[in-house]
């Protein structure tokens, strides 16, 4: 393990703790209304001008419809059956890893999880030296004396009141759709994360492990700005399985770069996806915009999408600034009754902008896997440029891969290209690796890891080999 | 090494392979020849164990081995090398990747240690130097945007990387310049030893001239009909395969 992981899993055993502290152990009841709002906002102790921000988007929520139009299917979701607030429960510390659940311990294994990460995420009692308060110190002054903010949303409400009320819903208006004003009104937490002008953020800041530490409910919200010249790496999600109890997840992130200044955003999600028959599982339904509100901003996502029943989901860019750039990668795994419908809107308002999106669609068992894409051009962006590559790769013959390009150009000199193949894991390439030596499964994982290349180059090292191993585990089984 | 015995085999139905009876001794070269569609791929298809056909009849025993019983991986594990006659392309993936797992594969099935980095880069330079390939194919995706030619050297590249028992080669001459192919002849001869064996599949006597056999086989409609020495092959090419056939028709009138 690098010095940077050590150092980045501190920050991270940091912010279990900062969470707790926040909240007492209480829940709301089933429904939504604008009591368990105001009751929601008290309970995390907010200023007025927060609970009024939720209150108006309850309102805008109520008078929203569902969107119907993404290529998923499930069950209607009755959302006055669903608990909105319940305090984040601290999982029970077991004594070693010989307690837990063995089938949680051998994904462990093949993910290739270090043991004292599989003991914080499956919640056994941590080495002392590992949670060396030192260390977390250590690590906080060097944010701290470069002059950023790194904490939980609900912290930085009460701390920087300023920043959050300037940034907060100025990317993703609570109106904007369905799940972003009910993530409005109801958010539980997130993170907030502010560099000031000029300062290159030394390490990749990380959710990891405050997410597994302990469950921060269904409605996550995180903010991140980056001030002029300002530059930081983005860690979200975790490979290891997630399991919760709270089958519907809206999330809603957004992000702000002013001039010059740069965000990249990683994303590997392998949040539960029901069982071989399709039952269970999570609907993720996450609305991810950001803003390249200054000159030559850039905005990159890179995401890794390996789980959920559902998945709806399209990391944007807003390409405002003279000149800044929007990218987007992005690899979406399918396997058994998954559906995804995932993809990213490119909208170039800004001379010169360009953007770059790049989608690897998956598809084993029965899943259906679309990518769903708008790029679009403004009048007055003069000489922007897109270029979208979307590949889909079949597994099997009972499968769908679909691909919903939009494009919208009002400026004659824009130009846009899009390319798109799809193509199946073949017998004669199996066969073909299967005559060097590989074995069936170890040729299925190289082909689809081949094929996903361009992406995995996007991510952190450690994050991309960990997102090759969690592919592998995802499509387990579904060749031969 | 391989003792093929009355080997039967068909594809969706069609009997392609009708009963074929081959030997083939450590330090032996065997050309098998003959007129397109006489079964002559399917044979070196069948040894390595593509399963798109069905085997209905015959044995073959390899290294005191039932070789039908084994999965395609481990028969290359014990040594059963194909050079593809379509090598296939894998995007994303570098030949030096490639490679290195399957050398580990290997290795890893007879207990061994994984090839260390640096005897893995000296060994691959030797052996792209034998077939005059440049460095910088190394780190190019597995036959991806590689011309014919380049396919098929990348081909004797594995095989001499892999260093196999019984080497079958599948039509590696087809697509190849005379530069070409004597550049990958050049490969197959420092391949040979008396340790291993080649069966080579070809359609034309030319690639003769520079792997020079030490048995020919001429096989037509899925059956061994002619065997003999390298200058079967110089007749051949004089008198074309309709001689044999004819030949056969005399000896054996229908």
């Amino acid at each position: 393990m690098s010095d940077m992981k050590v150092v980045e899993d501190l920050t991270q055993s940091e912010y279990k703790w900062g969470f707790v502290t926040n909240i007492e152990a209480e829940s709301a009841p089933k429904g939504l209304n604008e009591d368990i709002v105001r009751f929601i906002s008290m309970k995390k102790e907010e200023p007025e001008w927060m609970l009024e921000w939720r209150l108006k988007a309850f309102r805008e929520w109520k008078k929203l419809p569902e969107p119907d139009w993404a290529k998923v299917k499930f069950n209607k979701i009755d959302y006055h059956d669903v608990v909105y607030y319940s305090a984040p429960k601290v999982k029970p510390t077991l004594e070693s890893m010989d307690e837990v659940d063995p089938e949680l311990r051998e994904t462990f294994e093949k993910l290739g999880i270090p043991l004292d990460e599989q003991k914080l995420l499956a919640g056994v009692a941590v080495d002392a030296v590992f949670d060396s308060v030192s260390v977390t110190t250590t690590f906080k002054e060097t944010l701290k004396e470069k002059g950023i903010i790194f904490c939980s949303i609900s912290e930085a409400i009460k701390e920087y009141p300023d920043l959050v009320k300037k940034y907060i819903g100025s990317v993703v208006p609570p109106k904007d759709n369905y799940f972003s004003a009910l993530n409005s009104a109801v958010f539980s937490d997130g993170s907030f994360v502010y560099i000031p002008k000029g300062v290159r953020c030394p390490m990749e800041l990380s959710t990891y492990f405050r997410i597994n530490a302990q469950e921060t409910g269904q409605f996550e919200r995180t903010l991140i700005v980056a001030d002029d010249d300002s530059y930081v790496s983005y860690l979200e999600g975790c490979t290891a399985p997630m399991r919760d109890e709270n089958q519907l997840h809206a999330a809603v992130v957004e992000l702000v770069t002013h001039d010059n200044a740069e965000i990249k955003y990683s994303t590997v999600q392998n949040w539960y996806p029901g069982d071989k028959d399709g039952q269970g599982g999570i609907f993720n339904f996450v609305t991810k915009r950001g803003m390249c509100e200054g000159v030559n901003s850039k905005i990159s996502w890179t995401q890794v999408e390996t789980g959920s029943a559902v998945t709806w989901k399209y990391p944007s860019c807003i390409l405002k600034g003279d000149n800044s750039i929007g990218e987007f990668y992005s690899i979406a795994v399918t396997n058994n009754y998954q559906q995804a419908d995932t993809g990213t809107k490119m909208v170039h308002l800004g001379k010169n902008t360009r953007s770059t999106i790049i989608s690897k669609g998956i598809s084993a068992g029965r899943s259906d896997n679309s990518y769903r894409g708008l790029v679009k051009i403004g009048k007055n962006a003069t000489n922007a440029r897109n270029f979208s590559q979307c590949d889909s790769m079949l597994m099997g013959d009972r499968c769908g891969a679909h691909t919903f390009p939009y494009i919208e150009v009002q400026n004659q000199t824009g130009q846009v290209e899009h390319e798109a193949t799809t193509s199946k894991v073949g017998e004669d390439q199996i066969f073909y690796l299967n005559q060097r030596g590989i074995e069936t499964e170890d040729a299925v994982n190289m082909i689809v890891n081949g094929f996903c290349k361009e992406v995995f180059n996007e991510l952190p090292m450690e994050f991309a080999v960990e997102a090759q191993k969690l592919l592998a585990v995802s499509l387990e089984g579904s060749v031969g | 090494m391989i003792k093929i015995k009355d080997l039967h085999a068909s594809v969706e139905g069609k009997e392609i392979l009708r009963g074929i009876n081959l030997e083939v001794k450590e330090g032996e070269v065997h050309a098998i020849m003959g007129p397109n569609g006489s079964g002559k791929s399917t044979l070196a298809n069948i040894l390595a164990g593509n399963e798109a056909f069905e085997i209905t009849g015959g044995s073959v025993e390899y290294v005191g081995k039932d070789l039908l019983d084994m999965t395609p991986e481990d028969r290359a594990r014990e040594g059963v090398f194909l050079a593809f006659q379509y090598p296939i392309e894998i995007p994303g993936i570098t030949n030096a990747t490639f490679l290195k797992t399957a050398i580990n594969e290997i290795r890893k099935y007879h207990g061994g240690e994984e090839i260390t980095a640096k005897e893995f880069m000296a060994m691959i330079r030797n052996k792209a130097e034998i077939l005059g390939m440049s460095d910088s194919m190394i780190n190019r995706y597995v036959n991806v945007g590689f011309s014919g030619g380049e396919k098929k050297r990348n081909e004797i590249m594995q095989l001499l990387m892999l260093d196999p028992k019984l080497a079958l080669l599948d039509e590696t001459d087809s697509g190849l310049d005379i530069d070409a192919l004597k550049v990958v002849s050049e490969g197959v001869n420092k391949f040979r030893s008396e340790k291993n064996a080649v069966i080579l599949v070809t359609h034309y006597q030319r690639l003769l001239n520079y792997i020079v056999p030490d048995y020919v086989h001429v096989l037509s409609k899925g059956r061994i009909i002619k065997s003999g020495g390298k200058e079967l092959a110089l007749e051949l090419e004089e008198k074309g395969y309709d001689w044999i056939k004819s030949e056969q028709l005399e000896e054996n009138p229908a």
